[in-house]
């Protein structure tokens, strides 16, 4: 829930990126990371398991300037992608202002594309959210490699509601601030 | 949408920063659920309150997941010992986390005693927020801002 404080003249909101496992959800935050001036970003902090795959989250806080003479801040959380991480996805998802799905184009990757569309869907409805109703993006990323899904079709399947959809390669940056940039506007607008 | 106005918060800041002095704290923090820092007191320079705001959070709300697994409503406290630091955790009103860093300079005992005093205090002035936000006004400062100005925060 987005967080407004007249006193500190502060605008908090939370992002979550969502997605199957090893669809590039930690990169995406990585890259922002990286790609941000020291002064607008706080620490990364990645809970992941010894082999890098992401055990509950990783948070990502930027402050990127003033709205309006409000300062505004976004708090970019990933979710564990493993199925069996179910419980903590759920947990992270309380109070989101706003979800980025990240899919992966590959082809081998669209039942779990899907599978995890379904549990974004399931686990927003526990928490008392629509998806159709909070500011939502979506992502296809790893659109570098050979064996991908093409864009229209993914679409079709994927973006059933028409929302603003974005082609990424994480690694190389390639899409990734025009997905963050979406998101933000439709929940501070 | 959670707002806070200046009278509120005020009076927040008023009884963390009581709780720091009578606790002997080193630093106090208050936090709500979703990780979002809402006032702190103490020695708080050297600390990445950002950081520790959203991993406590992670941390109460895991321990929540584990409370309901119990069938508990929640685990209202946690205590974590270190060397040097000790952490006290306290769910406050269901809604907002009290978090406070002590050392040698004081103890469990003290620290339980005055959370306590300053959860009742803090329950009752987010009980009095509730009621305020409740009456229909304060126009929304969403309904002022445009993509240019979200534009133009990435292309600084």
């Amino acid at each position: 829930m987005s967080f407004i404080n007249y006193s500190s003249r502060e605008i908090n909101c939370k992002i979550v990126y969502y997605g199957p496992g090893l669809c590039g959800k930690t990169t995406n935050l990585q890259f922002i990371y990286q790609k941000t001036s020291p002064e607008a970003k706080g620490k990364m902090i990645s809970l992941a398991t010894e082999t890098e795959r992401t055990l509950f989250f990783d948070f990502l806080p930027l402050s990127l300037g003033e709205i309006r003479g409000f300062k505004t801040r976004f708090h970019l959380y990933t979710v564990p992608g493993q199925v069996f991480y179910d419980a903590s996805r759920k947990l992270i998802l309380k109070g989101v202002d706003g979800v980025v799905f990240v899919a992966d184009s590959q082809m081998e990757r669209m039942e779990a594309n899907f599978e995890s569309l379904e549990n974004l869907r399931v686990n927003l409805a526990e928490q008392g959210y629509n998806l159709d109703k909070l500011p939502y993006v979506l992502q296809y990323n790893k659109r570098d490699l050979p064996n991908v899904v093409p864009v229209d079709e993914l679409r079709q399947y994927l973006n059933t509601t028409n929302v603003p959809d974005f082609e990424a390669v994480a690694t190389t940056g390639e899409g990734v601030f025009d997905t963050l940039k979406a998101v933000a506007k439709l929940v501070l607008t | 949408m959670d707002v806070m106005y200046e009278e509120e918060y005020n009076q927040i800041q008023e009884v963390v920063d009581r709780l720091h002095r009578d606790s002997n704290a080193y630093a106090v923090l208050l936090i709500d659920k979703n990780g979002q820092e809402i006032a702190a007191a103490g020695e708080i320079e050297n600390i990445d309150t950002t950081s520790l705001s959203s991993l406590t959070a992670g941390n109460v709300a895991a321990t929540g997941g584990i409370a309901k697994l119990m069938s508990e409503r929640e685990f209202s406290t946690q205590f974590h010992e270190g060397e040097r630091t000790n952490v006290h955790i306290s769910i406050v009103a269901s809604r907002v986390i009290l978090v406070v860093l002590f050392d040698e300079r004081s103890s469990l005992g003290l620290v339980r005693l005055r959370v306590k005093k300053a959860g009742n205090e803090v329950g009752q002035i987010f009980d009095s927020m509730m009621q305020k936000l409740e009456q229909p006004s304060q126009p929304s400062i969403f309904a002022e801002i445009t993509d240019d100005d979200i534009d133009n925060l990435f292309n600084d």
